[in-house]
């Protein structure tokens, strides 16, 4: 029997990050705060710290990528831990009982913490909820479902330039039908009390009903930026851009890339964010990408805080 | 029981650290109380050095068995540790574990030339070879109670005995 929400213990405790999808607003201003302590070891000479000495993490990657896992990395070094990866390419009829056989075989040999990318949807749950309950697990993206620790650095990056998420209008742009991404932001978005969270997109590129999940719908740059504090973009995947959902990259950039032109329509300090890797000229100028509002280097480093901060709470509990 | 006055005990601190205080003199407090102590005495002895604090939570010796404290702050030392002449300040010094922990993330800043320990109460209790230089007083206190310094809106410092295993 699966567990819907394995995440937290019946005491509230996390155990596994899988999703921003009904963790309380308390639990991620914790994570936030952590980060920001980590943010400090960060800058300093020595950036490690002896918290997960002698911890094992293994960096599960059945999907390619090399900036979220290389974060993943860098900050379980800085904790101190002992990082494996494995970077485990799998093939259509390899699903299931092959991914959680790998999953024994490592845990056989004293693994701590999982942090898995997986194409499929749900694989970092199954996993979770097959492991020994003294096993953590971190979900670094599942298909189109989940990115929470992205979405985390985003909520980061926000309150760092924003200060307060009470008062913020928010505007996620692009495939929002295809992103973990933006799943993850949506709901930690609303969770930490965003008034006003705006998608972005062509009709193609929206799943259905996505105004259930709290937001407003446009399919308009012009109406949807205006009084906009931040931009969230999203990477257009080269896979997409083949196929019905798109006519071609030059016609997206032009309704949809962010340009100076467009970007004039939000608010004059608004921050421009991406989750990176970015296709220039695609769904951001690059102008706007290397431009004074442009907070997209600054996730990148926050991210390696909120990801220490993720394995320590985590490793803790 | 009667504990004594916080005030009284920071004066007389505040007295004892004086006669050593000289131009290289840096202050670091571990939070919270020692950090609402260090920022006192900087004031009051006209420290030049910027006040560093420490939050010890990412070097303690007891993650294993609590976990991570829920409300880490951001330590910040904003003087070059290298060669520092650094007064370590904390408000009760019992176990000696959040000074090793706090020896531990200063080490990892820079080799200080000296640190020494200053410390409002010393319960006594070490479990470590760790002592203070300056200590306003020694108190004898049970086991099973937690001593912690209380900070009023108008800075007004208290001290208040706790039972351990309840939360504050």
């Amino acid at each position: 029997m699966i567990n819907k929400n394995p995440q937290l213990d019946e005491n509230g405790i996390l155990q596994h990050l899988l999703t921003t999808e009904g963790l309380p607003a308390s639990l991620l201003l914790r994570i936030l705060d952590t980060a920001e302590s980590f943010v400090g070891v960060t800058e300093r000479d020595v950036k490690k710290i002896p918290l997960l000495r002698g911890k094992s993490i293994f960096n599960l990657f059945f999907e390619p990528s090399t900036r979220t896992r290389t974060t993943f990395e860098i900050a379980a070094k800085r904790l101190s831990a002992d990082v494996i990866n494995l970077n485990i390419a799998v093939s259509a009829q390899s699903k299931g009982e092959r991914l959680l056989d790998t999953v024994n075989n490592l845990s056989a040999m004293n693994a701590d913490m999982f942090v898995v990318r997986h194409s499929q949807s749900g694989a970092a749950h199954l996993i979770a909820n097959h492991v020994r309950s003294d096993i953590h697990v971190i979900n670094a993206g599942d298909g189109s479902h989940a990115h929470p620790t992205q979405a985390l650095l985003d909520m980061f990056t926000i309150r760092h330039y924003k200060k307060d998420f009470r008062n913020l209008s928010v505007a996620i742009i692009g495939d929002i039908l295809h992103s973990r991404v933006a799943r993850s932001q949506i709901h930690a978005l609303t969770t930490l009390g965003v008034p006003e969270v705006r998608v972005i997109a062509p009709k193609t590129l929206l799943p259905k009903m996505v105004e259930r999940l709290g937001v407003h719908v446009y399919h308009d740059m012009a109406k949807g930026l205006r009084n906009i504090d931040v931009l969230m973009m999203l990477r257009l995947q080269n896979e997409r851009m083949q196929g019905a959902n798109l006519p071609s990259p030059e016609e997206y950039f032009k309704y949809y890339g962010l340009t100076p032109e467009k970007l004039s329509l939000a608010r004059r300090n608004a921050i421009v964010m991406h989750p990176g890797p970015m296709n220039r000229g695609v769904e951001i100028d690059s102008s706007v990408a290397d431009g004074k509002q442009s907070v997209i280097l600054p996730q990148v480093t926050f991210g390696i805080a909120v990801r220490m901060a993720v394995m320590s709470i985590l490793a803790g509990n | 029981m009667q504990l004594p006055d916080a005030e009284v005990l920071y004066k007389d601190l505040e007295e004892k650290i004086r006669v050593d205080c000289d131009k290289d003199t840096a202050l670091i407090g571990i939070h919270t109380g020692g950090a609402w102590l260090a920022e006192r005495l900087h004031h009051a002895l006209g420290i030049t050095q910027p006040l560093g604090t420490l939050d010890v939570s990412f070097y303690r010796d007891d993650f294993d068995k609590v976990g991570l404290h829920s409300e880490v702050k951001r330590s910040t030392i904003p003087f070059e540790v290298e060669g520092a002449h650094i007064i370590l300040v904390d408000d009760v010094l019992n176990t000696g574990r959040t000074v090793r922990a706090a020896i531990n993330e200063m080490f990892d800043y820079g080799r200080p030339a000296r640190i020494s320990l200053a410390t409002l109460v010393d319960r006594g209790g070490r479990e470590l070879p760790i002592a203070a230089k300056y200590t306003a007083i020694e108190l004898t206190l049970p086991a099973d109670k937690m001593l912690v310094l209380k900070r009023e809106k108008s800075g007004k410092l208290s001290l208040v005995l706790h039972d351990k295993n309840l939360p504050e």
